[in-house]
């Protein structure tokens, strides 16, 4: 049951220089891949690119084949209220549960706002927050 | 197996040392009384025949290098009567003047005893069909295997380099069971006969590969070892040490240098300094019986570490570990002795990086930086930046600790660093600019 809510992001490897995020942008457009959300994340030199996308085994085999470094990571796309408080009530379900959020992005798409989360016990909290009353992403979003 | 010269190869090092010094003693001898280059040199430097009490006073005489076989080109280096000598040889000059090395009778038998030892430790000899595929003619290495193998009792198949569709087939007819030749013409080989549908492993009785000439990894003799069903030995030598003249033995844990024959040292070779057994340095090599072209302190420009324990096969004699570069190569970064091929084997233990690098050397001020590139393996990427930065640390760790100098390392996408061999694009050093 938790599992229809594990969602598949693709992360790939990126040097920290100019035209690097474009080299992977117009990969996946050309390869009519849809981005849902993404997220850079950076240390010195390097930086891991993070990304929702429709297709994500289309997007690794694309990325890979160009030479990429490219991994999938289990994450879970939880929606929030769009207003004050929102995200405050999904980190404090996960807090209270003792779940750990290793890193999160959102965005804010025609159905509201979603915070993407990379947790230490991905099913633990799919449980906490639909029992919470919570709504989250199918992962058969991401074919 | 059983050596060749049982008396020698396993005489107790004091003897050897005694031997070695009465030898160098007669050897500073001869060479100050034939030789006016010699004569002139020792003068210079201050040093006489007689300030030689010890094995340790080799040290008081200069070093030689490779300058001073071309300044004195073609013979101004011959110690023998011009009666005497048996056999040229010439190397090609790839930078100005070809040299010129020359060998009387008891050189010639004294090169062949080496390499009968060198073979008979790997187990090659009676019986055996040796196919010397090393260029014959002015190059040391064909006609130098021919006559050690002669030596051993094998028999030897002189097919030289290249027609290697040719050599193949004679391979299969004449049953060799051993070959002499650069590593990359055996795997060559290889490649041509799978092409002609003969499996060099199930097809023919090789058994024994003697290669050398060319600088080669322990990751090239396993793929060789395993691809073709041979045992691979790595064989030594240079023109001016009289050609290829040192082999492993069946332990395959480093070359055994012949202390009646050659006396090495490692120096530090930006100082010159002797380094201990254990410590990486280049080769300096005295040939101790050569009379018609003896060599003093020869910076051979290799290099190696030196190794004094016992090895296991029973012989007494230093060993010398694999090629592991030419001192052209070195860097000198804060003062320490870098060479890229530490920065290689490193990487190769650490399975989160590839094996493809780049050394980058910078100015900061007055203190150099070194920056090393390497890419992440795919086993080991992770999409979490704190586990990116372990492995950069380990990196940065474990090459600290290989090369006694601090190191960054930058973690880069695969496929970005340069793939072929060669110092040009695998070091940057900004510091001259």
């Amino acid at each position: 049951m938790e599992k229809s809510y594990i969602v598949k992001q693709i992360s790939i490897f990126s040097e920290n220089r100019p035209g690097r995020l474009a080299a992977i942008a117009s990969a996946l457009r050309d390869a009519k891949i849809n981005i849902f959300a993404f997220s850079i994340a950076e240390a010195n030199g390097f930086g891991v690119v993070r990304a929702l996308v429709d297709r994500p085994e289309d997007a690794h085999r694309t990325l890979t084949d160009l030479g990429f470094r490219v991994s999938f990571t289990d994450v879970i796309g939880v929606k929030m209220r769009d207003e004050p408080g929102g995200l405050s009530e999904v980190a404090s379900v996960l807090g209270d549960a003792g779940i750990n959020i290793e890193y999160a992005y959102a965005y804010s798409g025609r159905d509201g706002a979603v915070l993407i989360l990379r947790v230490d016990q991905v099913e633990d909290a799919v449980r906490q927050i639909l029992d919470h009353g919570g709504e989250l992403l199918k992962a058969s979003l991401f074919r | 197996m059983a050596p060749w010269n049982r008396q020698v190869e396993e005489m107790p090092p004091d003897d050897l040392r005694r031997l070695q010094y009465k030898l160098a003693k007669a050897l500073v001898r001869r060479i100050y009384e034939t030789s006016e280059f010699y004569r002139r040199r020792m003068k210079e430097y201050g040093v006489r025949p007689d300030d030689i009490g010890s094995l340790a006073d080799i040290g008081k005489l200069p070093f030689m290098y490779k300058r001073d076989l071309r300044d004195n080109y073609p013979d101004g280096l011959f110690c023998a009567p011009k009666d005497e000598l048996v056999r040229y040889h010439v190397s090609s000059g790839t930078t100005g003047k070809p040299t010129v090395v020359g060998y009387t009778r008891h050189d010639i038998e004294n090169w062949s005893e080496s390499l009968a030892r060198g073979f008979s430790s790997c187990g090659l000899g009676r019986g055996d069909v040796l196919q010397v595929s090393y260029g014959y003619g002015l190059f040391t290495g064909g006609l130098g295997v021919h006559y050690g193998a002669e030596r051993v009792g094998a028999t030897v198949l002189p097919t030289s380099v290249g027609n290697t569709e040719r050599q193949i087939e004679l391979m299969q007819d004449l049953h060799t069971t051993a070959i002499a030749c650069t590593p990359s013409y055996l795997l060559h080989m290889g490649e041509v006969a799978e092409k002609m549908g003969v499996s060099i492993r199930d097809d023919t009785d090789l058994r024994i590969g003697i290669l050398g000439a060319e600088p080669w990894s322990e990751q090239m003799r396993s793929r060789i070892e395993e691809w073709l069903g041979i045992r691979a030995y790595d064989i030594y030598g240079t023109s001016e040490l009289s050609g290829p003249m040192f082999t492993e033995c069946s332990e395959q844990r480093g070359i055994h240098i012949w202390g009646d024959l050659a006396l090495v040292e490692v120096v530090d070779p930006a100082t010159g300094e002797v380094l201990p057994p254990g410590e990486r340095g280049e080769l300096v090599v005295t040939i101790l019986q050569k009379e018609a072209f003896p060599m003093i302190r020869y910076r051979v420009g290799d290099i190696t570490v030196m190794d004094e324990e016992p090895c296991a096969c029973g012989r007494t004699h230093p060993r010398i570990r694999r090629i592991q570069g030419r001192v052209d190569d070195m860097l000198i970064v804060r003062g320490i002795n870098v060479f890229p091929s530490q920065v290689e084997h490193a990487l190769l233990e650490i399975p989160e990086v590839g094996r493809h690098f780049q050394i980058v050397v910078d100015r900061k001020g007055a203190l150099d930086t070194m920056l090393v590139r390497v890419e992440v393996s795919e086993e080991a990427f992770s999409d979490k930046i704190t586990d990116l930065m372990v492995i950069k640390k380990t990196v940065e760790h474990r090459l600290k600790t290989s090369l006694n100098v601090g190191v960054d390392v930058e973690l880069v996408e695969p496929g970005t660093l340069p793939r072929f061999e060669g110092k040009s694009k695998k070091v940057v050093d900004r510091r001259s600019l």
